[in-house]
């Protein structure tokens, strides 16, 4: 027991840490990079609650393509660094004010009130032959099967649309029309002329 | 009977309807012929009425044919109160309208408005016939206004010339001035009465002679007298009595007939009909009654005067006009009616005469209307010059004439009356006698008689006129000349209009004149001995001498009284005070309202002022958007965290 | 053993340095973007412990959701920024005021 909380302090205080550094980095790489880890975290954490599920596709999908869609941005964009940490001093004790003012009501809330006396001790055990992936998948798909399908149709949408965005016609470019080539015949191409013959001067 | 009676009113009506918006449809002669025929109708009928009621002895008749509206215990509605009363104005006004609309064939004939002019009489006569026979004062004051339209309509009928606009515009406003009485008058009488018919009004008469009008805790006015007061107000703006009176000089820019019809014979009247009407009432205040006999004595003599030194002949006719209401105003004022209404009678007859035959001269010139180029019309104009003539006399109440009867007996009663001011008024009415006598023939000598002044052009071309203007100038002249023989008996001692017109016992001084009088013969004979005959021998004898005998003696006059001369010019300066003062003063008034109320405060402020101050605000409030995404992230999220807290800490 | 209490005090603080990193960035983006994906697992953080904590299942499913919603915004964000930079050859927050208008 004791060292399942020692390990939860423990990625929890890399975890804030990682997400001090995502904020404070003056490279928007070491941002990326210090988010990935901070998911990597995360994911480890939900482990010990039992989501293994969700921390495994915390991983896979957000770490694996959804931040290394943000690092490829990132470094594809020709940004000028020294620009853009500039103004930085300027606005850190209102940022400090507001994140205090949350974390404060927050705590209000959470050690303080114990959420206006709800009694939640300790987890409830499960039982032996749990599966976080199989509940997950019961209730997705019965339950949960139209919003599925909404969600599928969601990303769906969003990848057409980060297409239809980013694609860009470049005049100059040729490209091969397949059904027009196909189409095409030989008329369309060569005209036949008769002429009489041509004495050579 | 309702039926006749509808008939009568809805017959001109009808006519005007059919002539005003039939157009090309029905043409001149269409439009002449329909008119014609609708107040022939009416006159024939109102004849009919007259006839039954004074030979047959029909009863009066009081009833309603129409409820228009109920509001609040108040029942507006149209009907009809016909006794003797109401039945002689209806012939009188009929027989007028008729010889008019006659006589408008000849006078209109070039005239391009023709047909509307026609729709306009016979409106104008539906209108008269609903104020006469009202028997209530809703529908009164309805035909009251109907009527001031019309006039309105019809004094500015060549609307193309500004003094034509300027007059009917003068003459809507002076006449909105009288209303505004006339208005405050029927709302007092249905504050006191809670009611608008004439019947329940006068049976409620005591208990208005009973109140009293609170104006301030320590002041309060009589009811009777207030509510009699406001009346006559009305009154003076219809029958132009001093000072309302400055609209009917004006009104002669309106076509001649319309100057016979409305402005002499019959809506002016209507203001004598209306006080005759409302006798229970007026005879419970002496103080009513006392202004009504100053004021028309006033008007009679300082009217008269201005007829001395007006040029343009309708203007003097006009002038006449003013005076002889002045007389009748005069009469009512000392409580004789009877007398008043018969001096309307008789006035409706001779001044539609001299009207129409002044009219008649005006064809004759080309419509050149200065005297000072007239005269020695009558070998040119012989019917005219007759008829005129016979007018002139009864205007002047030369013995035997219509005029005579009713102004004689008109000035004997007002000098018996008792009420304060009698003897003002009685002074005035017997020197109007000698003015009138002299204006009158000073017209006369001036265009029928001296040198000719026309120029030659015209002289060429003076002839009689056709037989459509004739032919009422000679329907007029012969009750102009006779009727007061036969009627001045039943009319002022005979108690013709009992029931009709209320009269105290000590105010009653035709009851005393009654006890005296023998018969017209006998009456004449009495009355040539009088002063009034004298001083208008007089008056004529003064025209002749100045304006045909020795021209320059009326120039020394001019000379030697110049101050007074310019005052007569001058109006008294009534039409300068209204000018330059009231008319003048409303316009700055105005302007400054305009000017600071509506430019500078609801235009400025409130108007201009909102939107500036919307404007002002939002350029505040647009400093807020700045355009830069984070400053929205930054409100979203401080609105987020706000309304955490808000959440977390409310309780 | 993890209580609940260290788990949404964890997810708070995570919460309140996603939001204090809105405030500091004015220069990228990017990182405005990074921020809310930081965000979005304090907020997942709390469905999956009540979720386990209250013994239900749904508040995970609600996760998986986010997780879907996240992704799809992530990928039209960054298009977004692709061709905002193709346009003005900067993502400069500061830059982007056209919305004032």
């Amino acid at each position: 027991m004791m060292f399942e909380t020692l390990l939860f302090f423990a990625f929890s205080a890399v975890l804030v840490g990682a997400a001090f550094g995502v904020i404070l980095a003056r490279n928007p790489v070491y941002s990326a990079l210090l988010l990935v880890l901070c998911f990597f975290n995360s994911a480890v954490i939900w482990l010990m609650l039992d989501a293994e599920f969700l921390g495994i596709v915390l991983v896979l999908v957000y770490v694996g393509a959804v931040m290394v869609l943000f690092l490829f941005v990132v470094m594809m964009l020709d940004v000028n660094l020294e620009e853009l940490r500039k103004g930085l001093a300027g606005y850190w004790p209102i940022a400090a004010v507001v994140a205090g003012l949350m974390v404060f009501a927050i705590l209000d809330v959470v050690v303080v009130k114990h959420l206006g006396g709800v009694s939640l001790g300790a987890a409830p055990p499960l039982p032996a032959d749990y599966s976080n992936t199989r509940v997950l998948g019961e209730a997705l798909f019965t339950r949960y099967a139209y919003p599925a399908q909404i969600a599928a149709v969601i990303l769906l949408v969003a990848s057409i649309a980060a297409i239809v965005l980013t694609l860009r016609h470049r005049p100059g470019v040729k490209p091969q029309n397949v059904g027009e080539q196909v189409r095409v015949s030989a008329k369309d191409r060569v005209r036949l002329v008769k002429m009489a013959p041509e004495k050579r001067p | 009977m309702e039926s006749i009676y509808l008939t009568i009113v809805l017959a001109p009506l009808v006519a005007a309807i059919l002539a005003g918006i039939g157009g090309r449809a029905i043409g001149r002669v269409g439009a002449q012929s329909v008119t014609i025929l609708g107040v022939a109708t009416s006159f024939a009928l109102s004849a009919l009425v007259l006839k039954r009621m004074v030979f047959d002895g029909a009863p009066s008749f009081d009833g309603s044919v129409y409820t228009w509206l109920v509001s609040d215990g108040v029942t507006m509605q149209v009907g009809f109160l016909i006794d003797h009363l109401s039945a002689l104005m209806m012939v009188v006004v009929t027989f007028v309208s008729l010889m008019v609309h006659i006589y408008t064939i000849g006078y209109m004939r070039d005239d391009p408005g023709y047909q509307r002019f026609f729709s306009y009489i016979s409106l104008f006569t539906f209108s008269m016939l609903m104020l006469v026979m009202a028997n209530n004062f809703m529908q009164l004051f309805f035909g009251w206004e109907a009527v001031g339209v019309v006039s309105y309509l019809l004094i500015g009928f060549w609307y193309t010339r500004p003094t034509a606009n300027f007059a009917s515009m003068k003459a809507f406003l002076v006449n909105r001035v009288g209303d505004f009485g006339f208005v405050l008058g029927i709302a007092a009488v249905l504050y006191y009465s809670g009611s608008l018919d004439y019947s329940t009004v006068f049976a409620h008469a005591q208990a208005i002679a009973a109140a009293r009008l609170q104006i301030t805790p320590t002041i309060s006015w009589s009811a009777i007298s207030f509510t009699c007061i406001c009346l006559f107000i009305g009154a003076m703006g219809k029958s132009a009595q001093m000072p309302l009176h400055v609209w009917l000089p004006d009104s002669m820019e309106g076509p001649t007939p319309i100057s016979a019809l409305i402005h002499a014979a019959t809506m002016v009247t209507a203001g004598i009909f209306m006080v005759a009407r409302m006798s229970p009432l007026f005879e419970l205040s002496n103080t009513a009654l006392s202004t009504v006999l100053v004021i028309g004595a006033t008007t009679a003599f300082f009217m008269g005067l201005l007829g001395v030194v007006a040029n343009d002949i309708k203007r003097v006719i006009a002038y006449s006009t003013l005076s002889q209401l002045g007389y009748m105003t005069a009469a009512l004022g000392a409580s004789a009616y009877a007398s008043a209404i018969f001096h309307l009678m008789t006035h409706a007859f001779f001044k539609a005469l001299l009207f129409l035959a002044a009219g008649s001269v005006i064809i004759a010139m080309h419509h050149e209307q200065d005297m000072r180029k007239m005269g020695g019309l009558r070998k040119y104009l012989p019917i005219t010059y007759w008829t005129f003539l016979i007018g002139s006399l009864a205007l002047i109440g030369f013995p035997g004439t219509a005029g005579f009867f009713s102004k004689d007996a008109l000035i004997d009663a007002v000098g018996r009356s008792h009420l304060p001011g009698a003897g003002y008024a009685t002074v005035c009415l017997t020197a109007g006698a000698f003015v009138t006598a002299l204006y009158t023939f000073r017209m006369f000598f001036m265009t029928f008689h001296g040198e000719e002044r026309m120029d030659h052009h015209t002289r060429e071309h003076l002839h009689e006129s056709p037989w459509v203007v004739t032919l009422p100038l000679v329907l007029l002249a012969i009750p102009s000349a006779v009727v007061g023989w036969f009627t001045i008996r039943p009319l002022l001692f005979g108690g013709f209009f009992a029931g009709a017109i209320q009269v105290a016992p000590t105010h009653d001084v035709l009851g005393a004149m009654a006890s005296e009088f023998h018969g017209p013969g006998a009456f004449l004979l009495g009355a040539i001995a009088g002063l009034p005959v004298w001083l208008a021998v007089a008056g004529v004898a003064c025209a002749w001498l100045f304006f045909l005998k020795r021209p320059q003696l009326a120039d020394a006059a001019e000379r030697r009284f110049h101050g007074l001369y310019r005052i007569l010019v001058a109006k008294y300066g009534f039409d300068w005070f209204n000018e330059n003062v009231l008319a003048a003063g409303a316009r700055r008034l105005g302007g400054g309202l305009w000017r600071f109320g509506d430019q500078d405060l609801i235009d400025g402020v409130m108007v201009d002022g909102s939107a500036r101050t919307v404007g002002w605000f939002s350029s505040v409030l647009r400093t807020v958007q700045s355009g830069y995404l984070y400053h929205y992230a930054f409100a979203m999220i401080l609105g987020l965290a706000s309304l955490l807290m808000w959440l977390l800490w409310r309780t | 053993m993890i209580t609940l209490t260290e788990v949404l005090t964890l997810s708070g603080l995570l919460f309140s340095i996603a939001v204090a990193g809105v405030f500091l960035n004015r220069k990228n983006v990017i990182l405005l973007l990074m921020c809310i994906e930081l965000m979005l697992l304090a907020v997942n953080f709390n469905f999956v412990a009540f979720s386990r904590f209250l013994g239900d299942i749904n508040g995970q499913i609600f996760v998986f959701f986010i997780l879907t919603v996240a992704a799809a915004e992530a990928a039209i964000g960054l298009a977004i920024l692709v061709v905002l930079f193709r346009e003005r050859r900067s993502i400069d927050v500061e830059d982007l005021d056209s919305l004032q208008g």
